[in-house]
């Protein structure tokens, strides 16, 4: 089977893309042409454009389809793929009793200014998400769920406070890549307060985040959209419990 | 405004408002028998002082700081800092000197009191002029220029981060159909314990809350307003740390709605529980001589709670805010209760339920501008379905006849402003209003019917849940994570160290003015 693919519009192999965007000019035949000059440069072929509309005096914005003269090699793309195993909320019970043998600590926290909660709150709240209970749920897992708007250095007292394996952070707001630095901060006051023995799992989730970005941001790892509440609790596990254990 | 008919029972209704009352008044007590730093420095801002060291840390600031740090503001600063005056030319100058410890801050007596008295109330009082004509020009341009021609009024928010690029943002908005512009602020701002100063350029996903950038954009927009044919109202937050002196700074430059939410603060923001009513009882009143619109925040809490079950939290909040704020002298017509379009769309009937959930408010509130908020949970990303998901909401909005309608973006949380997003979620509303103008008139929900139900079974729940807070006290009940699932004990978050039990001899002459004492 071929590992190489293009776009589908209605046909196989057709390349047909769909995209819109806004150019700062008036509506105008010269600004319909600039549309179709941009869309071949960007490498669509015999593309069209199926709507144009003034967006003020100043702004136009375009509809256009066409086919891409780019291909993609599945081989050639990196992902992050799961490197640990599933495990259900009672082999996760099970592994941190029987092998740990005490609860495994987990704090979380929106650091910065981000109030929204939902990430944090989908993995960490008994309630969980989509059908599926949080972290809470986990009778081995103690959770300490420090809410909106932590500062950074707070997360770090509360964390060294409470003895924290893990410490999971959750950043929703994107505006300006808020969520990048508000990691590095995080991750740097961590390193700057903790020797690397004494150091918590830093993990980090978010819908934009890209999860091979984890040794740039200075975390152990990057959970991105539809992340579920078993997947982190598998992946404390993995880390905490059964890599020591190989360790030791 | 007469709303579509919801049959509600009337004993629950009177009884929901009871409980409120009851619920609120020992908060009420604590904010009428506390002061704060900041209401202490909104009356220095009232009094004229404007300004900023080279650090840009306020000279109300500086200034409140040293009268805190020698004689505590237990007692009012206005007395020890008006005395103080009485060696030098002007605020500002006295702060320079007390900002470099060269003034001695005491509490005068007799003679030299009522002496500092008048030069307070003086001062003060010209705030409050420029308050009152601030409040008659609007009056005045409205008048000339006009209102909306339509329900609701279209409410659209601007966020460059630099006020010299939102203007023109602004003015597009408006132009292109915006009634209503709010502009964002910076992230954080509401955890800074003083106002930025000045035109401001750099902000983080908004624009800071500054005197100045509020002068700017009114200018402007009343030129638009002249240009388009209708008075476009402005938005701004006075919420957080500041919250007075943002009100003060608010009802002098012309501002016409204010973000003010009676527990946003406390639960979002990790601010202490009572500074946060300390500073909105007097920000409220504020607003009530400007004739501001409070805007207030429910729609956050369906953002970390689930809509459905969460919904009658929504209701106690608002008839607690409404509560706070008649208390506050605020009347019906300046409540923008808050309430939003967040039920999951996977859930079934969810439309029928948002639109119980809107009449109960519509229906509830029937003289406030109530303010209906777009989904942002169910925001996936999936820009199409969240046009759809827009459009529904804004179906609803017209549908239970809601006031003040924010546009919902379907690129919520990812890219905002996204211009075209803006152009495409302008001309969604467009649509909906003009298709379904009257709709409102036909739509009248049967009174044995699932909408009628629901909304009866959730302000049962709320009287419910009224009763528990009326039990437990207000304050408990916040610590105890009612509202929105936070725990916000009330010696915890920020800002407490700026709160203090006002003294036998407490006096402030904004408080005076405010609460209507005569002197």
């Amino acid at each position: 089977m071929s590992r190489i693919v293009r776009p589908y519009g209605d046909t196989t192999g057709d390349g047909m893309v769909q995209m819109s965007f806004t150019l700062p000019v008036p509506h105008d035949k010269r600004a319909e042409g600039a549309a179709l000059q941009l869309a071949a440069k960007m490498g669509l072929d015999g593309a069209m454009l199926v709507h144009a509309k003034p967006i003020g005096e100043n702004y136009t914005f375009f509809v256009v389809y066409g086919a891409t003269t780019h291909l993609v090699n599945l081989d050639e793309v990196q992902v992050v793929e799961r490197d640990y195993p599933h495990l259900s909320p009672k082999e996760v019970n099970d592994a941190v009793r029987g092998k740990l043998g005490r609860k495994l600590t987990v704090v979380g926290a929106c650091i910065g200014t981000d109030a929204h909660t939902v990430g944090i709150d989908a993995i960490l709240n008994i309630k969980g998400v989509a059908g599926e209970k949080g972290l809470e749920y986990y009778r081995e897992l103690r959770v300490v769920n420090l809410g909106a708007q932590v500062a950074v250095p707070d997360l770090v007292n509360r964390a060294v406070d409470e003895g924290a394996d893990a410490v999971l952070v959750s950043q929703v707001v994107t505006q300006k890549d808020a969520h990048l630095h508000n990691t590095r901060e995080m991750s740097a006051a961590f390193r700057e307060a903790l020797p690397p023995n004494r150091r918590p799992l830093l993990v980090v989730g978010g819908p934009r985040f890209d999860e091979s970005a984890a040794a740039e941001l200075g975390v152990d790892r990057i959970f991105s959209r539809g992340t579920m509440p078993s997947d982190v609790a598998s992946y404390l596990v993995h880390r905490l419990v059964f890599a020591k254990e190989e360790a030791a | 405004m007469t709303g579509p008919l919801l049959p509600l029972d009337a004993d629950l209704v009177v009884k929901a408002r009871r409980l409120a009352a009851k619920a609120a008044e020992p908060v009420v007590e604590l904010a009428r028998t506390h002061t704060t730093v900041s209401v202490e420095r909104a009356t220095l801002r009232l009094a004229g002082l404007t300004g900023a060291d080279p650090d840009g840390i306020p000279w109300v600031n500086r200034l409140a700081d040293a009268v805190q740090e020698q004689v505590g503001i237990e007692h009012g600063i206005a007395l020890p800092v008006f005395h103080a005056l009485k060696d030098f030319p002007d605020l500002e100058r006295l702060a320079h000197a007390a900002a470099a410890g060269g003034v001695r801050f005491a509490l005068p007596e007799d003679a030299a009191a009522e002496a500092a008295r008048a030069r307070a109330s003086t001062a003060v009082g010209a705030g409050f002029d420029r308050i009152d004509a601030s409040r008659a020009l609007r009056s005045k341009l409205v008048g000339e220029i006009g209102d909306p021609p339509q329900r609701p009024w279209i409410y659209l928010i601007v966020a460059t981060g630099d006020i010299y690029e939102d203007i023109p943002q602004a003015q597009a908005a408006a132009k292109a159909g915006a009634d209503v512009i709010a502009v964002i602020r910076s992230t954080g701002q509401s955890l800074l314990d003083y106002v930025p100063e000045g035109a401001t350029r750099e902000g983080f996903a908004g624009t800071y809350a500054t005197g100045e950038n509020f002068r700017l954009m009114r200018a402007a927009l009343d030129e638009t307003s002249r240009e388009v044919g209708r008075y476009i109202r402005l938005t701004n937050y006075a919420s957080g740390l500041c919250m007075p002196e943002i009100a003060a700074l608010a009802g002098m430059h012309r501002l016409d709605m204010m973000l003010n939410d009676s527990m946003y603060g406390i639960l979002f923001r990790d601010i202490n529980p009572i500074r946060t009513f300390v500073d909105q009882r007097f920000s409220r009143q504020v607003h009530a001589r400007a004739g501001i619109i409070i805007n207030t925040g429910e729609d956050n809490y369906l953002t970390t709670a689930d809509a459905v079950e969460a919904a009658h939290t929504v209701t106690v909040s608002q008839l607690l805010n409404e509560r706070f704020a008649h208390e506050a002298g605020l009347p019906d017509e300046l409540l923008g209760l808050g309430h939003a379009f967040e039920i999951n769309p996977e859930v079934p009937e969810s439309f029928r339920l948002e639109l119980a959930h809107a009449l109960l408010a519509r229906q509830l509130f029937p003289d406030a501008p109530l303010k209906w908020m777009p989904p942002t949970k169910h925001m996936t990303g999936d820009v199409f379905r969240g046009n759809l998901l827009d459009g529904f909401f804004n179906l609803a909005g017209v549908m239970t006849g809601q006031s003040i309608l924010l546009v919902g973006m379907m690129t919520e949380a990812v890219v905002t402003p996204w211009l075209s997003d803006r152009d495409i979620a302008l001309q969604n509303v467009r649509y909906v209003l003009s298709a379904c103008a009257g709709l409102a008139e036909d739509f009248h929900p049967p009174a044995d019917g699932f909408i009628a139900g629901r909304a009866n079974h959730v302000l049962g729940e709320a009287v419910d849940l009224l009763g528990k807070i009326v039990d437990d006290g207000l304050l408990n009940a916040i610590a105890d994570g009612t509202f929105g699932i936070m725990k916000r004990p009330a010696d915890g978050g920020r800002g407490l160290d700026g709160v203090a039990k006002r003294a036998e001899d407490y006096w402030n002459p904004a408080a005076s003015i405010l609460d209507g004492v005569t002197e």
